[in-house]
């Protein structure tokens, strides 16, 4: 059963790890920043969200387990509310579509 | 190389670093910056010097780490400070020199130097 | 593996402390310094400092950040003037070598420390079951060092009525910040009431776990001061005149309650700050209750800078 868990947690923090250099990799590689945006907070959140699951079954309480869920909702709601303002100022601004 | 005298020698590379940049960069509000680099680099070799005393227990020596968290705030409290009386020099003189002429394009002799 | 986690840890907030001193426009190199003290919060945490991390992360990335980043939008038409203003080629080199100096003295010191290294630690914890608290940073601020806290606390209150003097005669007790409206339909308006409440019980979490886990006043009165400014930037409330009787009070109760209990501790233990038998728990319970609101109007207020509007509504 150990072996298992370890096992899930290993393959979802790579999973999720992956995520991340898929971001950065979007972040250097696409043309302009609406784009940028949209590969950091999609894979960010997503990343974020596979080392969270992949953390769980390592955590010695449930209470320790909800804390981890809950960081990864408050960067959710970090996350979606930057990437909205920095859209909106970009659209403002007339470099978006 | 143990983590305390890896962080140790970072930290002498911080403190030049930010040094350098204090003394370089004219503008005041960089130069505040740099300081702060300064600052965390301090901050940094004296976690390093707590780290290396740990023992009983605990990971690192406490009496140095809560001294850091006091320098920390107060840290915090100075570039506050600093940051405010930049920006009354500039609502006063729209300008933010530190030197002693008059800029060169006066157009006001209100404030000044 | 450590090492090398270690040893990258340590290439990135070098490069990122060369960013921030050498990037050309000024916003750019605070973000720069804001991923910095992030950065560096996990380095606190690779040397077991848990208690310095959260400080780092809430005050040397959070706070400095917030001021830095708006100092320098403030200050952004100012930048091209000192452009040209770069010191002559002889004042960098001087630089450069007195910087390397520096470095290789710190870096001989660092290499020369003393083997195996001094500690109180033992000592701490022989002495930390008078206290009744378990976070031994906790014992040693509050128990064993608490005139440092307390001349920190005054300190404080010193720099927020040095920060206050700077204001114009015409703003003087008058409010600091500009005037935010509230959009009601925008971002920062949605963001600014959901997050307090879930803010407000984090900083009154690790306040109140300070005493037997990392935390502590410092980290959360950090927190509360920050839901209190996302409020005002929102524009859902506004900031108080500094003249107000109510503010004035709070920020000094901390340190009065704090040096009343130091001479408490005086006439009834023979030394200031002395905890007498078996109360030392409870006195440590009310100077950090005192201090809450201190810590919370000061961190918020300092970063408001300089009052600028008039006392009215």
């Amino acid at each position: 059963m150990n072996l298992l868990l370890d096992l899930w947690t290993v393959v979802a923090v790579i999973t999720g790890a992956f995520f991340f250099f898929a971001g950065t990799v979007g972040l250097l590689r696409f043309p302009d920043s609406l784009t940028r945006l949209h590969a950091l907070s999609k894979a960010d959140n997503l990343g974020l969200g596979l080392v969270v699951l992949g953390l769980l079954p390592q955590m010695d309480s449930v209470s320790a387990g909800l804390k981890l869920v809950c960081i990864w909702l408050l960067v959710l709601l970090s996350g979606a509310t930057a990437s909205q303002w920095i859209a909106r100022t970009l659209r403002h601004s007339g470099s978006g579509p | 190389m143990t983590a305390g005298t890896l962080f140790g020698l970072c930290a002498a590379v911080l403190i030049g670093v930010g040094l350098y940049g204090l003394i370089v960069n004219p503008h005041p509000l960089r130069k505040i910056l740099a300081f702060n680099v300064v600052g965390s680099g301090v901050f940094l070799l004296f976690g390093a010097i707590a780290h290396r005393g740990a023992g009983a227990g605990m990971g690192g020596d406490p009496v140095p780490q809560a001294l850091l968290i006091t320098g920390i705030v107060v840290a915090f409290s100075a570039t506050a400070l600093a940051v405010a009386v930049l920006l009354r020099l500039f609502d006063e003189t729209g300008s933010v020199t530190l030197s002693s002429d008059p800029p060169a394009n006066a157009g006001n002799d209100s404030g000044g130097n | 593996m450590i090492e090398v986690l270690n040893f990258g840890l340590a290439a990135l907030i070098l490069g990122l402390a060369v960013w921030a001193i050498v990037a050309r426009e000024a916003p750019a190199a605070v973000v720069g310094f804001i991923v910095y003290g992030l950065l560096l919060t996990l380095v606190w945490l690779q040397l077991r400092g848990i208690d310095v991390a959260l400080t780092e992360a809430a005050i040397g990335g959070g706070l400095t950040g917030v001021l830095l980043i708006s100092a320098a939008v403030r200050l952004r038409s100012t930048e091209s003037a000192f452009r040209a203003q770069r010191p002559a080629a002889s004042t960098r080199w001087l630089a450069a070598v007195l910087a390397a100096a520096v470095t290789g003295a710190l870096a001989i010191c660092v290499l020369a420390l003393p083997e195996p290294a001094p500690t109180l630690a033992p000592e701490v914890l022989a002495n930390m079951a008078v206290t009744e608290v378990e976070n031994p940073i906790t014992a040693v601020l509050l128990a064993f060092r608490a005139m440092d806290t307390l001349l920190e606390a005054i300190v404080l209150v010193f720099a927020l009525i040095g920060v206050w003097s700077l204001a114009p005669d015409l703003a003087w007790g008058g409010r600091p910040g500009p005037l935010q409206v509230a959009d009601p339909n925008g971002m920062l308006a949605y963001v600014a009431r959901v997050l307090p409440p879930i803010g407000i019980v984090a900083g009154i979490y690790i306040f109140w776990i300070g005493a037997d886990h990392p935390g502590g006043k410092f980290q959360g009165a950090t927190i509360l001061a920050a839901m209190w400014l996302l409020v005002m930037m929102a524009g859902l409330a506004d900031a108080p005149p500094v003249s107000r009787r109510w503010l004035r009070w709070l920020l000094v109760a901390g340190p009065l309650v704090f040096i009343a209990i130091g001479v408490v501790g005086a006439v009834t233990a023979n030394a200031f700050l002395a905890y007498p038998q078996g109360f030392a728990k409870p006195l440590i319970l009310a100077i950090e209750f005192a201090l809450m609101p201190t810590l919370t109007l000061v961190l918020g207020l300092m970063l408001l800078g300089a009052p600028r509007r008039g006392k009215s509504p």
